[in-house]
């Protein structure tokens, strides 16, 4: 005899589990981090692995004492941790990196309640955290593809913990290379008024220029995502979209003072931001409008921020104000049930009598009322006599 | 020791902690999270609030008999902003540098919350021996609470407590804890630490119990 | 309750108006009495440390002072000892003299609005090169480890050990606007050579003493005689 199970649903479950999305987000990540490391060498190796580990020893602390759901399994710590090792500077001193990764779980996903609650992108609240606990050391960038990359750390990167890093200035004096070739392309637009080379931007491969991995490569292994359908295409779409048209407008209207749009996307964090870290599943909306919205405003905050703030770059926090903004723009982009308005009222003159086969037994002698007037509210005349 | 100084001291020891105005009641937030960028400062905050609500109590209580209900919240405003002005003037008298660094916030003792209730609730009902030891251990317990939060935020956010240097001179400072945002992660971590706490006793006693 | 109270609450007797008017009065008196009593007490110390403080920071900006006195430079031109209140237009700025009563040096404050809030500087001006030789900040909110540097960068000092204040030839104003540069591009005299990353607070700081200097100079210059020695 066999034996009936008894259980609630879901009865069918599809191919798509949480390990392998998050594991495939891992192999899309993987060829990104070889690039960065080919770029900085082995300060950029043992950053993405310091901090890739103290998300994960943070992760498995929460997980262990219970305070979190999730397991290690799953990938999620892993991805947080290399996005935000990308985000840093390379020679970003390893104890920093340290703090930033253990904020990210634990201020970030830990505190919330662990993979699927959390507001913020971790990765992002990390980052956030060291921008404002070390303004000075996270705008030290060095310059790419330095000669002996591979067998010598930047020496900013082995600072003592909670000891100031060595200056990158008199490191890059002695190697003989002018200073300014640390700043990225965005701080050297906004504070001294240079724009990059389009194809130097694209492909990160000019020499000794102070950037992250490529875009295209970025663009390359969100297309994979997006074509397995581990990420939904709408929100990079709809960010560097919006970020496009906002700064094409700008550039339309005083092509003196603002850059091109195709510097604003292609400079910075932007592509990263949008492919990546904008799309992460738990912190973005979950509705195909609310997506453009979320994407569209994100785009347009990015450049607001690079433009008439104090900081070159806008990403992270335009997409953690996108974050906060989530419950907000699902609430107001809900598909509208049959027969309501957008925001939830009745439309004006519908009426559906419900079908009696909707209706469960309690409610069979229910009667949907015709108009929606209150039949016992007292007209104007009556209010003066008493009643009863 | 007499059953009524037991009382006493029990009194006292209510506010330190288990009534502790910053970690468990959760009062007092804008001094507690705008002044304690240092050592210092939290404690000269803790010294003259402490100051304020056992002067405050001891008038409240001394008076409780003859205050009628229907002025009574206008005679606890007055008497706390008299004592409010009084520490304004001792603090200038003592340092200005204290004094501009508390800045406006030694005025806005005056709407500290923990002093009209602590007059309010405890002290209008109670002699004023009674009434000053609970001020005084209230006092106590939000001085620690900003000292808890100051010190960390200046050993954090400085490198030194009380000014003195803990790192050595390349100690990197993490600006963020002298700014707001500091102020609230900080105290988010002690009432972390102490909602811990009391749930491990509390698992502890169940455990007891069981068994 | 309703077993004793069957029909209606019995309202409670009225608090008599005396009574109410008489705890008033009497935590009135009491409260005035405390709040003139510690004003009085204090206030000798807390004359005292203004002093104190006003005088450690014109000391500060000019060292070789030992005493100072306060004055008033005047709309028209002309200075007059600080007493009572200040006339209208009037300039209020210190003058410091060594052990012999000779002018060493005069401070005087400027204020301009940094990054968080306003930076009060106070400066030393230096009359026998005509320029502004050290700097202190008397009141600053700005962000600590980027804007608070001007107060003990050495570099962004080091632009205070002699930045050019001269008159122009009709005394009406300076020859040259002290302006802060960009850091790095300082390349007279007259320039404030900023921090990098806190170009905001540093362009305050030229901002403060170049309003300063622009009200005060020439107001103050073609009367130096007056001041010369310590009356």
């Amino acid at each position: 005899m066999g034996t009936v199970e008894i259980r609630p649903a879901p009865h069918i479950r599809g191919e798509r589990t949480v390990e392998k999305i998050m594991l495939n987000v891992v192999y899309a990540l993987l060829p990104i981090c070889l690039f960065y490391v080919f770029q900085y060498g082995i300060s950029a190796l043992a950053s993405i692995t310091v901090v890739t580990g103290t998300c994960l020893l943070t992760e498995r602390w929460f997980v262990k004492t219970g305070t979190q759901s999730g397991n290690l399994a799953d990938f999620s710590a892993t991805i947080t941790g290399l996005l935000l090792a990308l985000t840093l500077p390379p020679g970003f001193p390893l104890w920093m990196g340290a703090v930033a990764g253990f904020v990210a779980i634990a201020l970030g996903k830990g505190l919330f309640g662990g993979l699927g609650f959390n507001v913020f992108n971790p990765a992002l609240v990390g980052r956030a955290f060291v921008q404002a606990a070390f303004p000075t050391s996270i705008a030290t960038y060095t310059p790419s593809f330095l000669s002996g990359r591979f067998f010598e750390f930047i020496p900013s990167s082995l600072a003592w913990p909670l000891m100031t890093p060595a200056s990158a200035a008199l490191w890059l004096k002695e190697k003989q290379i002018d200073a300014l070739a640390g700043a990225t392309p965005l701080a050297k637009w906004k504070f001294d008024g240079v724009l990059a080379e389009a194809g130097d931007l694209l492909t990160s491969l000019a020499g000794h220029m102070a950037v992250g991995p490529s875009p295209l490569l970025i663009l390359a292994c969100g297309a994979y995502l997006a074509f397995r359908r581990y990420l939904d295409w709408r929100i990079p779409t709809a960010i560097l979209g919006g970020a496009g048209v906002v700064a094409w407008l700008l550039f339309a209207f005083n092509p003196a003072y603002y850059p091109n749009p195709f510097f604003m996307l292609f400079s910075g964090g932007l592509i990263l931001g949008a492919v990546f870290m904008a799309t992460d599943m738990a912190t973005s909306p979950v509705t195909p409008r609310g997506m453009w919205l979320y994407g569209g405003l994100i785009g347009l905050l990015t450049v607001v921020i690079r433009y008439y703030s104090g900081l070159p770059e806008g990403v992270m926090y335009a997409i953690l104000i996108g974050n906060a903004a989530t419950p907000l723009i699902e609430r107001i982009t809900q598909p509208a049930p049959f027969g309501k308005g957008v925001l939830g009222r009745a439309k004006k003159g519908a009426s559906y009598p419900l079908h009696p086969g909707y209706i469960s037994r309690e409610e069979a002698g229910a009667v949907t009322p015709k108009k929606r007037i209150l039949k016992n509210k007292p007209k104007p005349d009556e209010r003066k006599t008493p009643h009863h | 020791m007499t059953p009524s100084t037991t009382a006493k001291w029990d009194e006292f020891m209510e506010g330190i902690w288990k009534q502790n105005p910053i970690f468990v009641m959760v009062l007092g937030m804008c001094p507690a999270l705008a002044v304690t960028v240092s050592a210092v400062n939290a404690i000269s905050m803790g010294i003259a609030t402490t100051f304020v609500l056992t002067c405050s109590c001891l008038l409240v209580s001394l008076m409780r008999k003859m205050v009628p209900k229907e002025v009574r919240i206008a005679t606890y405003i007055v008497i706390i902003a008299t004592f409010v002005t009084a520490v304004d003037y001792f603090i200038q008298a003592i340092s200005l540098a204290l004094y501009d660094a508390l800045g406006a916030f030694i005025q806005l003792i005056v709407v500290n919350c923990i002093i009209l209730g602590r007059a309010e609730a405890h002290a209008s009902r109670n002699p004023p021996l009674v009434a000053v030891s609970n001020a005084l251990g209230m006092g106590a317990g939000f001085t620690i609470g900003l000292f808890a939060l100051g010190s960390v935020r200046e050993i954090l956010g400085n490198g030194t407590l009380f000014g003195f240097s803990l790192f050595g001179e390349h100690f990197q400072p993490w600006v963020i804890m002298v700014l707001p945002p500091g102020g609230f992660f900080v105290l988010g971590a002690w009432l972390l630490l102490f909602a811990w706490f009391e749930r491990r006793k509390q698992a502890i006693k169940e455990a007891g119990q069981h068994a | 309750m309703s077993a004793k109270h069957p029909t209606t609450e019995q309202a409670p007797p009225a608090t008599p108006t005396w009574a109410m008017i008489r705890t008033l009065g009497l935590v009135a008196g009491i409260c005035g009495l405390v709040i003139v009593g510690s004003y009085q007490g204090t206030y000798d110390a807390v004359a005292a440390n203004k002093r104190i403080a006003m005088e450690r920071a014109v000391f500060k900006v000019v060292p070789a002072a030992r005493s100072i006195n306060a004055y008033y430079a005047l709309e028209g031109g002309g200075v007059a000892k600080a007493e009572g209140e200040a006339p209208a237009g009037a300039v209020n700025f210190f003058a410091g003299y060594d052990e012999t009563g000779k002018l060493v040096g005069v401070a005087a404050e400027g204020v301009a609005k940094g990054y968080a809030d306003a930076v009060r500087i106070m400066f030393g001006y230096d009359p026998d090169c005509g320029c502004v030789r050290n700097i202190g900040v008397v009141a600053m909110r700005e962000t600590p480890g980027i804007g608070d540097k001007i107060a003990k960068d050495k570099e962004f000092l080091a632009n205070f050990e002699k930045l050019d204040a001269q008159l122009n030839a009709g005394m009406s104003a300076l020859a040259h606007e002290i302006v802060t540069v960009k850091h790095g591009s300082k390349t007279d005299a007259w320039q404030v050579d900023a921090i990098a990353g806190a170009t905001i607070t540093s362009r305050a700081v030229g901002r403060a003493i170049n309003d300063a200097a622009q009200a005060l100079l020439p107001k103050l210059v073609p009367h130096l005689d007056k001041i010369k020695d310590k009356s």
